[in-house]
């Protein structure tokens, strides 16, 4: 199935739930914001979630600005 | 008596707000921090880069800080709505500076936009901090509306032309019971603190500290200046007069008395 990551098409191809699919980006889960389908996503959800086919995913983290 | 700046439910010393862009390490960051006194600082949200992983700027900030998350990147007020609600949900408390911009050349604020974003989120809790261009009426609708506090520029953002706007910022010092905070073009030291002498509540700059030669020094100098002309704004700075105004007394001169014994 396809999902939409940050404006991206990206492949999954197994079942997998949110957190498992952060994870396989190597990303520091600490510190990012994830909003699937516009809903931001609470981290204790992160792993109740099962990916389904056409999901869009925004992974956000904090940048320096003014 | 302390002079302290109350904003939502915080008191703050420092009259120095400071952003963290345009650094060219965030590692830089906790010693700017340290160096201007400031209590305040801006961060902005983003889309993580799958392809070129860069470090979280949160990593540098030290706890206590208060944490001002900024809407950039919101065309509409939708999208800052979005974004502010994002910040809150990542932990950054509820303090939010709105940002609402379509122009891409000058990068002025969308007053319109954002009275309607202001209305949603101060409905919502949020302690809203808004950039405006510095329009009384705006402003004023921003007081209705609940914001915390608003935030004119003075020149364009990032282009350290200092406060172009000044007869414009006067007014809205004169006339708005909120915070004024002039954000966005100060260049110089003596820019913050001619809007501090001027009466503003604060100053929140970023390029001005970002791109100097040494951002450590020049952050020091913008905390002594923002302090320096808070101090002269209270202390009630004296009248310009036309004329010279002698400061020693035009009587007992020595050279009159050494005239007067010699006839």
């Amino acid at each position: 199935m396809e999902v939409v990551l940050n404006g991206t098409v990206a492949n999954v191809d197994q079942e997998m739930n949110l957190w498992e699919f952060l994870l396989s980006k190597e990303l520091n889960l600490e510190t990012i914001i994830v909003e699937l389908n516009e809903v931001i996503v609470k981290k204790q959800e992160w792993k109740t979630i099962i990916l389904q086919d056409k999901d869009r995913l925004e992974v956000l983290k904090f940048v320096g600005g003014g | 008596m302390v002079d302290q700046l109350v904003i939502g439910d915080r008191s703050l010393q420092s009259r120095l707000f400071i952003g963290t862009g345009k650094y060219s390490a965030d590692t830089l960051i906790p010693e700017i921090i340290k160096k201007s006194g400031s209590e305040v600082i801006t961060v902005a949200l983003r889309r993580i880069d799958f392809n070129s992983p860069t470090g979280n700027v949160m990593d540098h900030i030290p706890s206590g800080m208060q944490l001002l998350p900024n809407t950039s990147g919101a065309r509409n007020a939708q999208e800052a709505i979005r974004i502010a609600r994002l910040a809150k949900a990542a932990g950054c408390g509820n303090w939010i500076k709105i940002e609402v911009i379509s122009d891409n050349k000058y990068l002025l604020p969308d007053g319109y936009e954002t009275i309607k974003v202001t209305e949603v989120l101060a409905g919502e809790g949020f302690v809203v901090l808004p950039y405006i261009s510095p329009d009384l009426m705006v402003a004023k609708q921003l007081v209705e509306v609940g914001a915390a506090a608003v935030m004119p520029l003075g020149a364009p953002i990032g282009s350290n032309r200092g406060l172009k706007t000044k007869e414009l910022l006067k007014i809205l010092i004169e006339e708005i019971a909120l915070p004024v905070i002039v954000d966005a073009g100060i260049g110089k030291p003596s820019d913050a603190c001619e809007a501090m002498e001027m009466g503003a509540a604060a100053c929140l700059l970023n390029t001005a500290i970002a791109s100097a030669n040494q951002p450590e020094l020049m952050a020091e100098a913008f905390g002594m200046a923002v302090a320096a002309g808070r101090k002269a704004y209270l202390a009630g700075l004296g009248r310009s007069e036309k004329y010279a105004s002698s400061s020693s007394p035009l009587t007992g001169f020595l050279h009159s008395s050494i005239a007067e014994e010699t006839i």
